[in-house]
């Protein structure tokens, strides 16, 4: 799960790191109000789960109050599309309004999982404000790398990553002290990523986290409600906010083809086949090992509403999960609903016989299939068909 | 012949007495394995199943003689029933769970690497040794023993190849999971390794996925000269970059964990590559065949 960069700055500065006075805002007259009481000029920043802010307009600058509620009015209420965005962009719902700090250097600090070295892995470099990934193959040298062992960051480590970071005067100390509260950030939160980038160096000589950006694992949540109350729903598609809601794991895609599959595995394959058979898959919607008959009926109701679709294949390798059971929630979506597309069907394992007996006596036109291969090219087929939505 | 687990193997159920737990003992019983105790703290003394229960594993492993684990305890209990098996000594410990902690696996793992305790999982189907014993939640009826070992990161993928194989008559000598989490026990490699010496194991499925890099070092493998053929395939072709595809740990970012790259790796390295996910079988029994 991601949050929001004032989310993560409330919560870093709970841990002691340094960020600039700021504040959230959702309307131009509250934008006015705060950059009033900042007093001098302020930076509004938009707020959504995207990177490429800068680029796309999303950060502008204001020398007083007025420009400040003016810029709200220009970023508030309007999508913002960036790299990263897709073309549809996101809409900007607030603005976080900062002072405006007097940078002499900007610097990268981030903490990650490492899934190879199982552990934390601490990341700097001297060189901040730009994509890590990208300099990390580019110019390697530029990035230090310090994997942090379960009983924490070494002394040497941190003085190492410190110098790494060419900082001088009490800025290497700070630096020191920022790595130990950001690491217990990361733990106390499970999260799974932590950047700061910029992390900037003030004509003060100060460090001050300009940026923040957090991301937690979903796993972790159950144990922190005060980090999942900070999940924030408009960022997700409608539909897949009802599919995890129900409990199902659904990404839409832009084709046409629509699945609904038992195991992720199993759903990859899945779409890989409609692929294969020349057609392009509108989605990945796993219902997972321990789904009810009510989940599955919502996921296929998701699947067939998405008017992109124009045939929808189910695959259902049943172990746990079983047929008959899938086969009643599928039933009942479609007479509750109605289905206007095509349904290809295919089942194996537990309990098959009698699912795909629910289906062919249901009198609804499903076409069932023996193998998951002859399903996926008779899928593919019917969203070809001219009209093929009906 | 398999690996891990076999007819011998003596197993305690770790959550024995909830839901699930009860659920896929009974299964794994009827399936002919030896499953001898359960363990639920404060359920210690009681029986379930017909089998003792214990509050520890280390009374468990004291008055049965378990060699092997299944854990189907929750998740935010889940790291904690890991150590504790591998503290009283359980050789192979198999944990079903889904959804722990990413950090509570970084403990555990530096836990494990002062023991000899082997890990499979967590979120994984388990390990099955057919007509032998089954240590996890798959169906058993679908498998056979045979020569083929097969290795996976996910559960019905595996549960479609194993049926293909079964259904041309060739059996599988050990097919396991190896979870589907970004931090797992044993690796595509350990297993590989394994298989390599089961006199019984005359090829491997690999059952691969975006993300991480199981695949990128399993074509390591190969390529030093490993001595079985492999037919691998690997899911999410047509997966979007930077979105975690139901798997904790099937997501690509940065241009890594593609499953275009790992097809080209193990490819090159000479593994033997299905596109067809329909037709992992059939390659299977082509490169068998090929060689008999």
């Amino acid at each position: 799960m991601r949050i929001h960069e004032y989310q993560a700055k409330k919560l870093l500065a709970g841990f002691g790191v340094p960020v600039p006075r700021n504040e959230v805002a959702s309307t131009p007259a509250e934008v006015r109000a705060i950059a009033e009481e900042m007093g001098g000029p302020v930076i509004l920043k938009a707020q959504i789960h995207a990177g490429g802010r800068g680029k796309a307009g999303g950060i502008l600058k204001a020398a007083n109050p007025a420009e400040a509620a003016t810029a709200a009015m220009r970023l508030l209420g309007v999508p913002l599309i960036t790299e990263q965005t897709g073309p549809l962009g996101r809409v900007v719902r607030r603005v976080l309004v900062e002072e405006i700090l007097d940078v002499t250097r900007e610097l990268y600090v981030g903490l990650t999982l490492s899934r190879e070295e199982a552990c934390i892995v601490l990341l700097v470099s001297p060189r901040g404000g730009v994509d890590i990934e990208a300099l990390a193959v580019n110019e390697p040298d530029l990035v230090l790398r310090e994997p942090i062992s379960p009983s924490g960051l070494l002394p040497a480590q941190a003085e190492r990553a410190a110098q790494a970071l060419g900082l001088t005067g009490p800025a290497p100390a700070q630096a020191v002290r920022l790595f130990a509260d950001l690491l217990r950030a990361f733990e106390a939160t499970d999260a799974s990523l932590i950047e700061i980038n910029p992390l900037v160096v003030t004509a003060g000589g100060s460090l001050v986290a300009a940026d923040a950006k957090m991301d937690f694992d979903d796993n972790g949540l159950p144990r922190h409600p005060d980090i999942r109350d900070l999940f924030d729903p408009d960022e997700m598609l409608p539909e897949e906010l009802e599919a995890r809601r129900a409990g199902l794991s659904f990404i839409r895609l832009d084709g046409d083809v629509g699945c609904m599959v038992n195991g992720a595995g199993l759903a990859m394959a899945t779409m890989d086949l409609i692929a294969l058979a020349g057609g392009r898959p509108a989605n990945f919607l796993d219902v997972g090992g321990g789904v009810t008959e009510e989940a599955v009926s919502k996921a296929f109701a998701i699947l067939t509403s998405d008017p992109g679709v124009r045939s929808a294949l189910v695959n259902i390798f049943g172990g746990i999960v079983r047929c008959d059971l899938v086969a009643q929630g599928i039933v009942r979506a479609a007479r509750e609903r109605g289905i206007r597309i095509p349904v290809v069907t295919r089942m194996e394992g537990t309990n098959v016989e009698l699912g795909r007996k629910i289906l062919a006596d249901s009198g609804l036109p499903f076409t069932a299939a023996p193998d998951m291969e002859t399903a996926a090219r008779e899928a593919v087929r019917l969203a070809r068909e001219p009209g093929g939505a009906r | 012949m398999s690996i891990l687990a076999g007819a011998g193997t003596r197993v305690v159920v770790q959550g024995l007495t909830g839901r699930e737990g009860t659920f896929h003992a009974r299964s794994m019983i009827e399936y002919g394995t030896d499953v001898r105790a359960g363990v639920t703290p404060g359920k210690g003394g009681t029986r379930h199943l017909g089998l003792p229960v214990f509050d520890t594993v280390a009374e468990a492993v004291r008055s049965e003689g378990v060699d092997a684990s299944v854990i189907f305890v929750p998740a935010l209990a889940a790291a904690g029933a890991v150590m504790e098996a591998a503290a009283a000594g359980i050789g192979l410990i198999v944990c079903i769970t889904e959804g722990i902690p990413a950090l509570d696996m970084v403990r555990v793992k530096a836990f494990l690497r002062d023991t000899p305790s082997r890990l499979i999982g967590p979120n994984t189907p388990g390990l099955i040794s057919p007509g032998l014993t089954k240590l996890g939640i798959m169906p058993g009826p679908i498998h056979k023993p045979g020569p083929v070992g097969v290795i996976s990161r996910s559960g019905t993928l595996t549960y479609e190849a194993v049926h293909q194989l079964t259904l041309l008559g060739l059996g599988q000598s050990s097919a396991v999971g190896i979870g589907g989490d970004p931090i797992v026990g044993l690796s595509f490699t350990d297993l590989m390794a394994l298989f390599e010496k089961d006199p019984a194991t005359g090829a491997v499925v690999l059952i691969g996925e975006i993300g991480g890099s199981a695949e990128e070092e399993a074509a390591v493998l190969i390529r030093s000269g490993y001595k079985k053929p492999v037919i691998a395939y690997v899911a999410g072709l047509t997966a979007p970059p930077g979105r975690r595809m139901g798997h904790a740990g099937a997501i690509m970012s940065g241009g890594h964990g593609t499953a275009a790259r790992k097809i080209e790796l193990l490819e090159e390295a000479g593994a033997r590559i299905v596109r067809n996910p329909a037709e992992i079988g059939k390659a299977a029994a082509a490169v068998l065949i090929g060689r008999s």
